[in-house]
């Protein structure tokens, strides 16, 4: 092994073990959970400490050397893409509990921890951290912060940013700062809710204080299956309105249905429907109770074909895992998965679901849709092979007019997965030239040399011209 | 600074020139990439590097398939790093069979650069040598036994260099001689019908009791058992390490002795041996004059608790009170996905208590030769496990695979534990032994 002058660097800031260079570990770093996107770093370091993050950030920032922090690479919108000419800065290694206070319900933590771990951690004292992305069981805690990250249950108890109280983030320039803190209030900015969702952009956050919170005394699932997507909006729409207060409210068609029975995450789910609808409730007995006969109302005037519920914990962990695994069982279905995240006002998924549907019909691409019912956060999921070039470029023009669907209709270019690389060129679809330069000015407030995680979330400028923004009002997010 | 495009992937190129390189490409392209694999990797727990995990293991496969990188010797390195524990099919919701890819990839590799293979000369005179005959295999444990002979071991060892001492630690133990298996046993009650065991390959020397168990457990629930002397080994071994061509004609012998001996079912008391077995099928395919033999074989292959559980058998009627805490086999668990019957079998021992034990779906670090390929994270795995049974403090470890039980045997012994690791039939057998109140 030749190490380059960068590595012999990195070798005297890390142990030995602690800096990957070799061409075969460089690759399998070349993408995260979105794989179209690729790129070689130069190296990959694996810090222990904040101390060596810290001395690894103020090398490579003096001298101009991109920094993509990466946790457990689950990400899909390339948010761990590595820069060119730069480093991965991997944070897997730091994945310590620090400290759990049940009395005050927070942890503190190393930001490499997986986002299961906690809550499996802190359950025998009747906690859980609520934020659940599907990919939890494996993403980690710093990248979930830095997509802000939401899951089934970021209908009732909210992303992530409503779950960090404080970082130790470091800054471009190699210090070491926290913002917020172990505690609920704090004064001055709150430059948590600013920091949370920056994709890596603006430093590293390698501590949280996180809120964790009581598990509720009575949970039960209920699982409705309809003969159309179409009826299981419709109940939804009926149960949002009705005021049942669900914890989460997730749809699955009949293609997800398929792969995820298919899989060891079989959960039972019936086959042969159109769709399935899992509404989650939770609170007390009686709560629960009264709110399971008005969602069971609803579903009945809405077509339900089919419903049954689950109480026993071991019962409704496998509904769940079925439906967190669906992104990977779709690998039964073609090599490749593209999956997109776009969000739409709930009045309209109906409408919607219908043009992704068509637009995916007339690329001859394999659709398939699950999906956050309750906030309108929909997944639409492309099946294709990477090694067909003219598929690759079906899939994008197609997730691009999936995004301008969504966006058309008063919806958002994510929910949960980010902008990355996948949609920044798409920002102008939804912010004016000014919107985004009061973010530019945000992020070079943090990182002028743009170290961190540069060419993504926001558009380079010949992107923006080729998208062009809006030039009424911009929508909201 | 330069932008990054969406790229297409290359097809396969270069190396793929076989029907077995093929497989396993294609078997690739199933990874998604979704990541859920990750926390579940033995190496990538203690790593935290991506390539030292399934998902990356996978990427680095595909890519030499596609010619992207060589057959080169970080490549074969880090293949050789994975236990093939298979943790990580249990929980790929896309199905990899991350087993059988890793199979085929290490014997594609290895002929294409026959220097490398971790482990060196102690893994090529142990599989290439000792596992393919019997007499060598008996021969070499009798020089072992010599050797653990108390005033022998402690003139000798002090002479070994450092690093050989740290690894004999590891050494098996082997018990004084025991009168051979013999090869029928017959049912005790009422004849149920015929079943092969597997003598093993080293079971019958280093864990007769073991062996002897799981004959008297079947004989005492009626069946009559015949234990063939060939063949000597069951290939599991080869066939793990990449070496595929040895473990197909071992599969063979195998298959042709379970045809004569007129049994109706294989018992498999190694949870290793069972799951190679089960996939002869896979092992045998192109082999049109053995596939079918193969298919049906592997169909008629059972875990012997699995089989007791399945066929029925009597609960003992006297108690053993002991503490146990059973340790899943990988290869029980992940690759035949038998977790159940070992327990219910344990369960079922009136004054047993069958205590919780953390982490038992992570491999020990035993996981056939890898303490000889890799014995510095062979022996991190290990001491984890040991670390958690220290707390525990059970009477007995049960777990179903000889590799394990060696393994787990030298960890407690080195710390000087009080528990002691046997096979659950081992628990069985004792409580139809135990004497009456």
């Amino acid at each position: 092994m030749t190490a380059s002058p960068l590595v012999r660097d990195l070798l005297r800031m890390l142990e030995p073990d602690g800096v990957l260079c070799e061409p075969e570990d460089l690759l399998v770093y070349e993408c995260d959970g979105l794989a179209l996107f690729r790129a070689t770093p130069e190296a990959v370091v694996l810090p222990r400490s904040t101390e060596q993050v810290a001395g690894v950030v103020r090398f490579c920032a003096a001298r101009g050397v991109p920094i993509v922090a990466r946790g457990a690479g689950t990400g899909l919108s390339g948010g761990a893409t590595p820069a060119p000419g730069g480093i991965v800065l991997e944070l897997a290694r730091m994945n310590r509990i620090l400290d759990v206070d049940a009395e005050d319900r927070t942890a503190h933590v190393e930001t490499g921890l997986v986002n299961a771990d906690l809550s499996a951690a802190v359950r025998s004292k009747g906690l859980f951290y609520a934020p659940d992305p599907s990919s939890q069981f494996a993403s980690t805690i710093g990248g979930n912060v830095a997509e802000n990250s939401g899951g089934p249950h970021g209908f009732k108890y909210g992303q992530t940013v409503r779950h960090v109280l404080g970082l130790t983030v470091v800054l471009n320039d190699g210090s070491v700062a926290r913002i917020g803190g172990p505690n609920a209030e704090n004064p001055g900015y709150d430059l948590v809710g600013v920091f949370v969702g920056s994709e890596g952009t603006f430093g590293i956050a390698t501590e949280a204080w996180l809120r964790l919170t009581p598990i509720p005394p009575f949970v039960e699932t209920l699982l409705f299956s309809f003969r159309s997507l179409l009826d299981g909006c419709r109940a939804v729409s009926e149960m949002v309105a009705a005021g049942v207060e669900a914890a989460a409210l997730e749809m699955l068609d009949d293609r997800t249905i398929a792969a995820i029975e298919a899989s060891v995450y079989a959960a039972g789910y019936p086959k042969e429907v159109g769709a399935v609808l899992l509404v989650e409730l939770d609170g007390t007995r009686e709560e629960v109770e009264a709110q399971a006969r008005e969602a069971r109302s609803i579903a009945k005037r809405c077509g339900a074909l089919a419903t049954s519920e689950a109480v026993e914990e071991a019962e409704r962990a496998r509904l769940w895992k079925g439906r967190k695994s669906a992104f990977g069982a779709m690998g039964r279905i073609a090599p490749d998965l593209y999956v997109q995240d776009a969000v739409v006002p709930r009045s309209r998924i109906a409408e919607v679901l219908a043009k992704i549907g068509a637009i995916a019909d007339r690329h001859r691409l394999r659709l398939a849709n699950v999906f956050h019912a309750g906030d309108g956060n929909l997944h639409p999921n492309l099946s294709y092979d990477a090694r067909d070039a003219d598929e690759v470029r079906r899939v994008l023009q197609a997730g691009e007019e999936m995004l301008r669907a969504c966006v058309e209709a008063g919806g958002s270019l994510s929910g949960e997965h980010g902008i990355g690389l996948e949609k920044r060129d798409f920002m102008g679809l939804l912010f004016t030239e000014a919107d985004l330069e009061a973010m530019g000015r945000v992020r070079r407030a943090f990182d002028p040399q743009g170290v961190f995680n540069p060419g993504k979330v926001l558009p380079l400028r010949a992107c923006r011209e080729r998208v062009p923004a809006p030039a009424e009002e911009p929508v909201a997010p | 600074m330069a932008e990054i495009a969406a790229l297409p992937r290359p097809g396969p190129a270069g190396p793929i020139d076989s029907p077995d390189a093929l497989l396993a490409y294609e078997r690739s392209l199933d990874c998604v990439h979704c990541g859920l694999c990750l926390p579940k990797c033995p190496t990538y727990l203690l790593t935290g590097r991506e390539p030292s995990s399934p998902r990356g293991r996978i990427y680095l496969m595909r890519s030499w398939a596609e010619g992207r990188i060589a057959a080169s010797e970080r490549l074969s390195a880090e293949l050789d790093f994975c236990l093939v524990c298979r943790a990580c099919e249990t929980v790929c919701p896309a199905g990899v069979r991350f087993g059988e890819m890793m199979e085929h990839a290490r014997d594609e590799i290895g002929r294409a650069r026959p220097d490398r293979a971790a482990g060196g000369f102690p893994r090529r005179f142990l599989l290439h040598f000792l596992l393919p005959s019997r007499s060598r295999m008996r021969r070499a444990l009798a020089l072992l036994r010599l050797y653990s002979f108390p005033p022998l071991r402690a003139l000798l060892r002090p002479l070994l260099p450092k690093e050989l001492r740290r690894r004999e630690a590891l050494l098996p133990r082997v018990p004084a001689r025991l009168a051979r298996l013999p090869e029928l046993t017959p049912a005790q009650v009422g004849r149920r019908g015929r079943v092969a065991i597997l003598r093993g390959c080293v079971t019958e020397s280093l864990l007769p009791e073991t062996t002897r168990a799981t004959a008297a457990v079947l004989a005492r629930n009626g069946w009559e058992v015949v234990a063939p002397e060939e063949p000597p080994c069951c290939g599991a071994l080869h066939a793990h390490f990449g070496e595929i061509e040895r473990a197909q004609a071992l599969a063979k012998a195998t298959i042709a002795a379970y045809e004569a001996s007129g049994a109706e079912t294989m018992v498999v008391d190694s949870a290793g041996c069972g799951s190679v077995m089960k996939e002869y099928g896979a092992l045998l395919a192109r082999d049109p004059a053995w596939k079918g033999r193969a298919v049906y074989f592997a169909s008629r292959v059972r875990d012997v608790c699995e089989f007791l559980v399945e066929r029925g058998f009597e609960p003992p009627a006297r108690e053993l009170r002991a503490r146990v805490a059973y340790a899943d086999a990988c290869h029980l668990l992940h690759a035949q996905r038998v977790s159940s019957p070992p327990r219910e079998v344990l369960r079922s021992i009136p004054g047993l208590t069958l205590v919780p034990l953390p982490e038992t779906e992570l491999c020990c670090g035993a996981a056939g030769i890898y303490t000889i390929t890799n014995p510095e994270t062979s022996r991190a795995l290990l001491d984890r496990k040991v670390e958690i049974l220290r707390k525990v403090r059970p009477d007995y470890l049960a777990n179903g695979n000889p590799g394990c039980l060696l393994h787990y045997a030298a960890g407690l012994r080195g710390e000087g534990l009080p528990t002691n690791a046997v096979h659950p039939v081992e628990l069985l057998a004792k409580a139809y032994e135990a004497p009456g109140r």
